[in-house]
């Protein structure tokens, strides 16, 4: 064997040892990242809650806890929707087109019911939690304010549906989700007729 | 010189012996000359390179207290809040110990920041000390991420919701954004099961590597050598004995003088354990004596100082993804100095008056930043913030140009010295 081809053949080996290295290196390290995945304990805590509404008056709003996250259940007032229709020029998605939201809540109110809001009630920016100001024209807030959810943390405004005003850091309208009636005034969060029924 | 057998037969002092024992089976000597004594740099050091050592000496403060208050402190939702205030309030002398730590944070940032001002200053990142630079900037990094971790770890109201901020910002990454969020947490929110892995990290995964970091760091520098407030190489005058002739040893005459500048630092520190340790909420935010509640957000949310320059950024933009993005460029770009600066001159004495001015707008416009990003997010505010963000981009997206047209004055040959 030549000195040229000993090289070449060592060469060669060299680099199957570090590949084959590397491929065992790649499979130890998918336990080490899967683990930092939502444990079956996180996951089985995800379970539905249940809201009953009957008490919950018109213009008010409860706060309900699903998956560790807020959920908010607004009655929203005849006044309050009309509201609404007035401010779909400065919205960024009115159609809720690129938000997240149940198909069946993928209409003008964002909702069920008409009347009946169910969001999650974290900013789409940076998730903190926006504060309800259903005043109209306040100080801070400009005399276009009709009313909706204002994030304290980086100005992010929205509108009585969720739905996100252009301009402001947040990219999306608030989640809706998946939500089903059991009557007319017990709602289930977390649980649809369609996925996980 | 490696004639250790031979001298432990012919004696020498009891102690002289000792020692040669160790060297033949371990370079102590050896590396005591080479990263001590033999270790030569700029005798005309002033203040501004007092900030290394410095940083050490809060590292250390730092690994000490958190190793104690780990003792004391439970990694989980349910006890971490009551676990902090049973070490501020039962443990003895454990509200010392956590001031120390939690002052040790704020301490860290100061000395870091006001060391790599120090760099930018001299030209402490040029040929051929780049790697040097890229290697303190990963310990910025480290230390970015070790106070991140261990600001949830209290269970406070800012804790909680600094946490859901910053990890948020992963969710920007295109297409997998949101299940990167979900596997940093671990969960859908910020729960036990995140703070029992932020604990994880912050006191051993990150610290493992910031001590790591700064041994590379230190061999880094002992490769190049220190520069000096001259920007000159002095290993390139030796005398005829091979000593550089502007170089002092490092020890005794550095550590003599780091001494000073570490009892002095130390006066200041106590300073504010003792009399001020929430320095008016600038250490120690308000909002974080209240425990976490994850569905109520705090009506003001503010990073810790040392983070608000970057905060102060990210709010500047009105679009998730870019805000997040031109936030890791404010960092990325400190990477890139030693090769956006095109001058040949190292120190800020014999540069022109362009670098003086960029140098002294970047400086302002960073405490700007920071002022601002303490600040809610109100409109006047606002758009101080994108004037400053842009004044910082400019800093090192114009560099190129104005660092080659640059007038400099003549570098002397040997260092400048006042008797």
């Amino acid at each position: 064997m030549s000195e040229g081809s000993g090289l070449s053949r060592r060469n060669f080996l060299t680099a199957a040892t570090t590949v084959t290295g590397l491929v065992g290196v790649g499979f130890t390290a998918v336990p080490f990242l899967a683990s930092w995945k939502p444990s079956a304990r996180a996951q089985a805590a995800g379970a539905p809650v249940q809201v009953d509404i009957s008490k919950l008056e018109t213009g008010a709003m409860v706060r309900v806890e699903w998956r560790g996250r807020p959920v908010w259940i607004l009655r929203r007032s005849e006044d309050m929707l009309e509201r609404m229709t007035q401010v779909v020029g400065q919205l960024s998605d009115p159609e809720s087109l690129k938000s997240e939201q149940p198909s069946y809540t993928q209409n003008d109110t964002r909702s069920v019911k008409p009347e009946v809001l169910v969001v999650i009630g974290t900013c789409t920016h940076l998730g903190c939690a926006p504060i309800e100001r259903f005043d109209v024209a306040p100080e801070d807030l400009g005399p276009d304010w009709e009313g909706g959810f204002y994030c304290p943390c980086h100005g992010s405004k929205f509108d009585l549906a969720g739905r996100v005003y252009s301009g402001v850091p947040a990219p999306t309208n608030l989640p809706v989700p998946p939500h089903r009636y059991v009557g007319d005034d017990l709602i289930i969060v977390g649980e649809d007729t369609g996925a996980n029924a | 010189m490696n004639s250790a057998r031979a001298d432990a037969v012919t004696g020498g002092s009891r102690s002289a012996r000792f020692l040669d024992w160790i060297d033949a089976r371990f370079p102590l000597t050896k590396m005591l000359k080479e990263h001590a004594t033999e270790y030569y740099a700029a005798k005309n050091f002033n203040v501004w390179y007092v900030f290394g050592v410095l940083a050490m000496v809060v590292l250390i403060i730092q690994l000490l207290t958190g190793i104690w208050l780990t003792m004391s402190y439970k990694p989980s939702a349910a006890d971490a809040f009551a676990s902090v205030e049973y070490i501020m309030r039962d443990v003895e002398w454990g509200w010392l110990i956590r001031y120390m730590h939690s002052t040790g944070a704020s301490a860290f940032f100061i000395v870091v920041y006001l060391h790599m001002f120090r760099g930018m200053m001299y030209g402490s990142y040029k040929p051929p000390r780049e790697l040097l630079w890229i290697i303190g900037m990963l310990i910025y990094l480290a230390l970015m991420a070790e106070a991140f971790f261990g600001y949830l770890l209290p269970w406070g109201q800012m804790s909680y919701w600094g946490a859901q901020v910053i990890v948020s910002l992963f969710g920007a990454v295109p297409f997998v954004g949101d299940s990167l969020v979900e596997w940093i947490r671990g969960d859908f929110y910020i729960s036990d099961i995140t703070l029992n892995r932020f604990f994880a990290l912050h006191v051993i995964a990150v610290p493992l590597a910031l001590v790591m970091l700064v041994v590379v760091h230190i061999l880094a520098l002992h490769e190049t050598g220190s520069l000096g407030p001259d920007g000159i190489e002095i290993k390139e005058k030796k005398g005829a004995d091979g000593i550089p002739l502007d170089g002092v040893a490092f020890h005794p005459y550095l550590t003599a003088k780091d001494l000073v500048a570490i009892v002095v630092f130390l006066i200041l520190f106590s300073g504010v354990i003792f009399f001020s340790p929430e320095m008016g909420g600038y250490f120690l935010e308000h909002a974080n004596f209240e425990p976490a509640n994850r569905l109520k957000t705090p009506e003001h949310i503010a990073p810790v100082w040392y983070f608000t320059p970057f905060y102060a950024i990210l709010r500047a933009v009105p679009s998730k993804g870019l805000g997040a993005l031109l936030m890791l460029l404010a960092i990325v770009a400190l990477f890139l100095l030693p090769w956006l600066d095109r001058c040949r001159v190292k120190s800020i004495r014999y540069r022109g008056w362009t670098f003086k001015l960029a140098l002294a707008i970047f400086a302002i416009s960073f405490v700007a930043l920071g002022y601002l990003g303490l600040m809610p997010a109100t409109q006047t505010y606002v758009i101080l913030a994108r004037i400053f963000t842009g004044l910082y981009f400019a800093f090192f997206l114009f560099m190129p140009i104005y660092t080659r047209m640059e007038k400099t004055k003549p570098v002397p040959e040997r260092v400048v010295w006042h008797e």
